[in-house]
């Protein structure tokens, strides 16, 4: 009987996971008594935020929700959501209990999360607090359907390439500021027995990334949009033209470490490793501002010193954009505890907090930038901070089967393209078939 | 407790109490039936009210147990199936069309051929291998020391297990146990050239062959040295015997140098020998001449080689392949074609040692003397093993076989944790396209609960037949 038992359980795993529905339920704590909302004491109530951040970058925001425990009273809980945050907080809705507070990267899940009625509009002290400290641009970032949901807590400056100034002083070649010149370095140190670049095609997140950047400069901000809301098809010739960029670079012979397959096996973390770590195997690394915190983590160089970056060059001419990304808190509940956490994390108190600990860039624009602990993050928030043009991760605002997680059709698509980067209009009508499929389903 | 249930009757409340374990202490208004059902006359058994008792009480012992059933295997099954005919949030019936998705959609046909290769492959493996360490190990001394070392894979989580293979199946020899040994060896017989990894200056006089050989496009004469330039070699690769390379020559007969024409820190001329860049020692270099070989030699210190009697002109230079060899990168445990192999190998390490330890089980229940009576007979060894010691453990072995397979089709963690993300596809499962449709990022739970559906129904023969040969064995 128990055996029965144990393999059909087992078999339905799904089955267990959606049905017993109770049972992922945490201890809910009811908007208690005092029903004075925007009162700062909290002691005694419970307030559950749910992140990716593990690790570090845990630690580092345990220090923010000290801060707002001791000030409010109120007893913080961290839940990390890993890798699968939306699995993690798919789950918990089904089961009828999400955390009060989560800090989400994909404003594509924001905005389906937001549609479905899941989360909770941001008003009162929190809105407020959100108008004082954000530019207008960061306030529409957060917006669906003209309704203020997502505070950026913290945020990524995702135009960056990073590099090792040995490597380059040996080859004696200069950040470069075109796509011309970041041809010309990455050939020359090729030349000097120096593997260019370290592309980490394990992960496909790192690949849409490269896609992005490419194509913001290429078509422009307001084709970006299109194409991330679907209004544009993937057939166009932009996309195309980004693509053939991107795939001949990636071509390039004794460019990319590892050559194709060896990139595909390389994930993120790895490569910053192979790039900054005792014996560089690569000359460059481009992914964001946290590659800095990662490089720091590993403790081999040190970043300002021997590990710079340098803006993503300007393609034909382009002007500086930046390709931005960012954890945006989300209130999931209206209880008093959860409005004030709300309030807490758009304040520039709680970003300095995490700011003093490097690897975190804010776009508050009250934070004093003296917090940051050094000039290369100084260098990265400012620009951040002011620009004007900003374009969210294009991948973070498609629906998640398309851009949003492992086993995504533009992640998976993008590693078949570097694993044979020459069909730039083949890959494009594979992604704009995976689009229609993706997109149509919303 | 169970009485307060009951209906009000002097009878059946008598009928309860003679469940108590002290039937001494009852009430002495016993009626009959109760002290016939007392004293297990059958008769009293078949009669009407006695078996309502066994009945209810049957009932009550099995409640808990039917309920947990109840709500933990009935309801998820039956949701499941529900949710399996709706669209992806179960929000709108649609019929059988996650059944159609599910064998139309490309995916999900590469995970269930894959299954299908896991359930072929993996239990036999496992069962052999288990069978062969069972049959040796009972033959050695500190049996139990060795069957307690294969055993020990068990004894960790399969989550860690997968992590650990991950870093034996890494790509980099460096990192990779798999591929430090694959590189060792290989190396042993092929060791790369010292020159791996240069090609030519673009611009320059030089092509690459197939071979890995650099030859002159034209031809070149005698009358002054040919510049071959090379780059690409990293500097801590650069021999310690290179001197700086000679710039002009005033010699005799078909000459030249090959130089790695890179100024560390940029600065030099391509093509032109600057003043700090460096011969190439020891290269191989032939003359050819209409395709033929006319003339060996190898560079010296300062890059310089020279064919003396070799003049006039219509020549070609050739840098001999073996000069460039490659190391040996490894095997890409974890791409495309091999990814699911090399999981099934770290399946393998993990339950060979469960296998070999119920199957020594087995072997150990066979009665002696018919091995014995058989090598009396004068069978060999061989023969004893073949014709009395498997026979004897077939029961066995079919359970541990029929375990695997069901534990096979629902293989899951080790694939997620092993197979990196860029091979998921390739080595994906049945229960693995179930997770990541219904969580990874396709929140379609119609899809998903169909997939499990599929699950259990190739997992029920399996269950079926477990079934079957528990309950002969009990008989």
């Amino acid at each position: 009987m128990s055996r029965v038992l144990r393999s059909g359980a087992a078999a339905l795993a799904t089955a267990v996971a959606l049905g017993a529905a109770g049972c992922g339920g945490g201890t809910e704590v009811p908007g208690s008594g005092s029903a004075a909302g925007s009162s700062t004491s909290l002691s005694g109530q419970t307030v559950e935020v749910a992140a990716t951040w593990s690790g570090t970058e845990q630690a580092n925001f345990q220090a923010v929700l000290d801060a707002f425990a001791k000030k409010t009273g109120a007893t913080v809980k961290y839940t990390s959501g890993g890798d699968d945050m939306a699995a993690l907080i798919n789950s918990r809705l089904a089961g009828g209990a999400p955390p009060d507070v989560a800090l989400i990267a994909q404003p594509g899940v924001i905005a389906e999360f937001a549609r479905k009625g899941a989360i909770k509009p941001v008003t009162g002290a929190a809105a407020t607090a959100m108008d004082a400290n954000y530019s207008p641009a960061w306030k529409q970032l957060g917006m669906v359907d003209g309704q203020l949901y997502g505070i950026p807590f913290k945020v990524a400056n995702k135009s960056v390439v990073w590099y090792r100034t040995e490597q380059f002083a040996q080859a004696g070649v200069q950040p470069p500021t075109t796509w011309e010149e970041f041809v010309t370095v990455t050939r020359t140190l090729a030349d000097a027995g120096i593997n260019p670049m370290a592309v980490p095609g394990g992960d496909g997140w790192t690949l849409t990334d490269w896609f992005e950047n490419v194509y913001l400069r290429v078509a422009g901000p307001e084709k970006y949009a299109q194409l991330a809301a679907h209004k544009l098809p993937w057939t166009d010739p932009t996309v195309v033209e980004a693509l053939k960029i991107l795939g001949e670079y990636w071509a390039m012979p004794r460019t990319v470490q590892g050559g194709s397959s060896g990139a595909l096996q390389l994930g993120f973390t790895q490569s910053v490793a192979d790039v900054f770590g005792e014996k560089p195997k690569s000359a460059m690394l481009f992914e964001g501002d946290f590659v800095g915190a990662e490089i720091t983590k590993l403790g081999k160089v040190k970043v300002g010193e021997t590990a710079k970056f340098f803006d993503w060059p300007s393609i034909k001419g382009s002007g500086p954009a930046v390709v931005t990304a960012g954890d945006q808190a989300v209130a999931f509940k209206d209880t008093p505890g959860a409005v004030a956490l709300m309030e807490f994390l758009a304040s520039p108190e709680a970003a300095a907090q995490m700011a003093a600990k490097g690897g975190f860039l804010s776009a508050n624009k009250n934070l004093d930038l003296a917090q940051y602990p050094d000039d290369t993050i100084r260098a990265l928030a400012t620009s951040v901070v002011k620009a004007d043009l900003l374009q969210f991760d294009l991948s973070d605002l498609t629906p998640q089967a398309f851009g949003g997680g492992t086993s995504a059709s533009m992640w998976k698509l993008l590693q078949d393209f570097l694993a044979a980067p020459t069909d730039a209009a083949g890959i494009a009508q594979k992604l704009e078939d995976a689009a229609k499929r993706d997109f149509g389903s919303k | 407790m169970t009485r307060t249930s009951e209906p009000v009757d002097g009878e059946r409340t008598a009928a309860t109490t003679t469940a108590d374990p002290q039937p001494a202490e009852a009430p002495a208004a016993r009626s009959e039936t109760a002290a016939a059902d007392r004293s297990g006359v059958p008769g009293a058994a078949r009669g009407g009210r006695p078996r309502w008792e066994g009945r209810t009480i049957a009932v009550l012992f099995l409640a808990p147990a039917l309920l947990t059933l109840a709500a933990l295997v009935v309801y998820p099954i039956l949701y499941t199936i529900w949710l399996s005919l709706h669209n992806a949030d179960g929000s709108r019936f649609v019929g059988l069309d996650n059944y159609v998705t599910m064998f139309t959609a490309a995916d999900v046909r590469k995970a269930i051929t894959n299954n299908v290769i896991w359930v072929v492959v993996a239990p036999s493996l496992v069962t052999i291998i288990g069978l062969i360490l069972a049959v040796l190990t009972e033959r050695v001394r500190m049996a139990t020391a060795f069957k307690t070392i294969l055993f020990m894979p068990m004894a960790i989580s399969f989550l860690a297990a997968g992590v650990t293979f991950r870093m034996v199946y890494d790509e980099s020899p460096d990192r990779g146990a798999a591929n430090a040994f694959a590189v060792a060896v290989h190396d042993m017989f092929r060791s790369p050239s010292p020159y791996h990894g240069t090609s030519v200056r673009e611009g320059s006089l030089l092509v690459a062959d197939a071979d890995g050989a650099l030859r002159t496009a034209g031809n070149v004469d005698a009358n002054q040295p040919v510049l071959l330039p090379l780059v690409g070699l990293p500097e801590d690769r650069i021999p310690s015997a290179a001197a700086p390379a000679a710039a002009t020559d005033a010699g005799q007969g078909l000459r030249g140098v090959v130089w790695l024409d890179f100024t560390r820190g940029g600065g030099g001329t391509a093509g032109v020998v600057d003043p700090t860049e460096r011969g190439l020692p020891a290269m191989a270099v032939e003359a050819l001449r209409d395709g033929a070989v006319v003339g060996r030699t190898t560079t010296a210190a300062d890059g310089r080689f020279s064919f003396p009697d070799l003049t006039g002109d219509g020549y070609q230079i050739r840098l001999a392949g073996s000069n460039f060899t490659e190391p040996f990168a490894g095997v890409t445990w974890l791409g495309p074609s091999l990814v699911t192999p090399a999981i099934i190998g770290a399946y393998i390490w993990i339950w060979a040692g469960f296998a070999m330890v119920l199957i020594s089980a087995g072997l150990a229940a066979i009665p002696r003397d018919a091995l014995e009576a058989a090598r009396m007979d004068g069978a060999t060894e061989w023969q004893v093993f073949r014709l009395v010691t498997a026979p004897l453990v077939r029961p066995v072995l079919t359970v541990v076989f029929v375990t695997l397979v069901i534990n096979v089709l629902k293989i899951f963690d080790l694939i997620l944790v092993i197979a990196p993300e860029s091979s998921q596809d390739d080595a994906n499962v049945v229960a693995l396209e179930m997770y990541r449709v219904s969580f990874g990022g396709g929140l379609d739970f119609g899809l998903g609960s169909a997939l499990g559906v599929l699950l259990f129904l190739l997992v029920l023969p399996a269950m079926l037949l477990r079934i079957r040969s528990m309950r002969k064995g009990v008989s």
